[in-house]
């Protein structure tokens, strides 16, 4: 019981006092888990992160599960997701409860219009340092997949289905013996 | 019935959410706004500005703002909320159990590794969807665009450069 305590209260920090993208929370986290609390080796943190943003969802969360379920199992994956996730819902749903009063008031309409270019300039600037990353044909896939989903409005589900599945199907045609031996370098 | 499609919207979200916050916003636009319309392209360019100076993940803020939007009580953002982390919790859990099996998985690096153009192009979609009239209402917002990008190309501080920008917006259009 009491670890499942600390590790509700070890996330309710972290889920409170970290702001922006999942991997600026990656420091507190480390702090938190790795230094405070030893829960973790440094390397078998950074291990399991790799995998924890490889699958779905925000980094946050899966982190959350990653280490509450090595701690406690299921009721520690629980703790530390509700830990995670309860500062954020309390403030969102206080601002949802009020923003709609406040959206009328010409400061806060005025300040929005400012906020909204910047909104696609903090999107935008990932994505082509993300795109620059990528070798040439992967790049224009990239800028195709953006496209084809805005002006065609085709949904990005079908995009990670086949991008999935055309990794799939290329390495199973692979031959696994060269691919293994490269693998082992 | 607005309960249930909330539900499994949003359960579909925390499922295909590959690549974290900002590829996530494409699936929301696409499921929520055009899909939908349970807000607007404008509405959810405003939450994104709000979940970054705000706490938490990107799409746990949207969901739970959603939640209470559409259906006007606090269970419906609770819902949401769920339907959203259930997903990945369970994935996730089960990444962890078989966590030695795939750290070195062929399969599993063949499949991310043509996953990433198709996230990637998910950013990109999120940014480009976000480009209306709304949001570019004259020449200042281009100029507000252009002075954010330069900052965030060299790493400014983005909760900083959103409180800047909303000063902008109060000296420019007040």
């Amino acid at each position: 019981m009491k670890t499942l305590l600390q590790l509700f209260w070890a996330f309710f920090k972290i889920g409170a006092f970290t702001f922006g993208s999942g991997y600026a929370m990656i420091p507190m986290i480390e702090k938190e888990v790795v230094d405070k609390r030893k829960w973790f080796e440094k390397d078998e943190f950074y291990d399991q992160f790799a995998l924890a943003s490889s699958a779905p969802g925000p980094f946050a969360l899966n982190t959350a599960v990653f280490v509450g379920y090595k701690l406690k199992g299921w009721w520690g994956s629980l703790a530390a997701v509700c830990g995670v996730v309860l500062p954020s819902f309390l403030i969102i749903l206080a601002i949802a409860m009020y923003l709609t009063d406040f959206r009328d008031n010409r400061y806060v309409e005025a300040a929005f219009k400012g906020i909204r270019p910047a909104v696609i300039a903090l999107i935008a600037v990932p994505f082509i340092n993300m795109l620059k990353k990528l070798p040439w044909y992967f790049m224009l896939l990239g800028a195709a997949v953006a496209a084809v989903i805005c002006y065609l409005g085709v949904s990005p589900i079908w995009f990670i289905l086949a991008g999935a599945a055309i990794g799939l199907v290329l390495t199973w045609r692979a031959k696994p013996g060269v691919e293994e031996k490269g693998g082992k370098r | 019935m607005i309960y249930l499609q909330l539900f499994l919207s949003y359960l579909k979200i925390g499922f295909f959410g590959f690549g974290g916050g900002y590829a996530m916003l494409s699936l929301i636009q696409n499921e929520i706004v055009t899909r939908h319309g349970w807000m607007t392209a404008t509405e959810l360019a405003d939450i994104v500005a709000v979940s970054q100076m705000t706490p938490g993940p990107i799409a746990i803020n949207c969901a739970t703002y959603v939640g209470y939007t559409v259906t006007g009580t606090v269970w419906g953002s609770m819902l949401t909320t769920l339907a959203v982390s259930l997903p990945p919790l369970t994935l996730m859990v089960l990444i962890t159990l078989f966590y030695t099996r795939l750290k070195n998985n062929r399969y599993m690096q063949g499949a991310m590794k043509w996953m990433k153009p198709m996230i990637c192009g998910m950013i990109g979609a999120a940014a480009l969807l976000f480009v209306n009239g709304t949001t570019f209402i004259d020449w200042k917002s281009y100029v507000i665009f252009l002075v954010c990008f330069l900052a965030t190309w060299f790493k400014v501080d983005s909760i900083l450069m959103i409180c800047l920008s909303a000063v902008a917006g109060i000296l420019l259009y007040v």
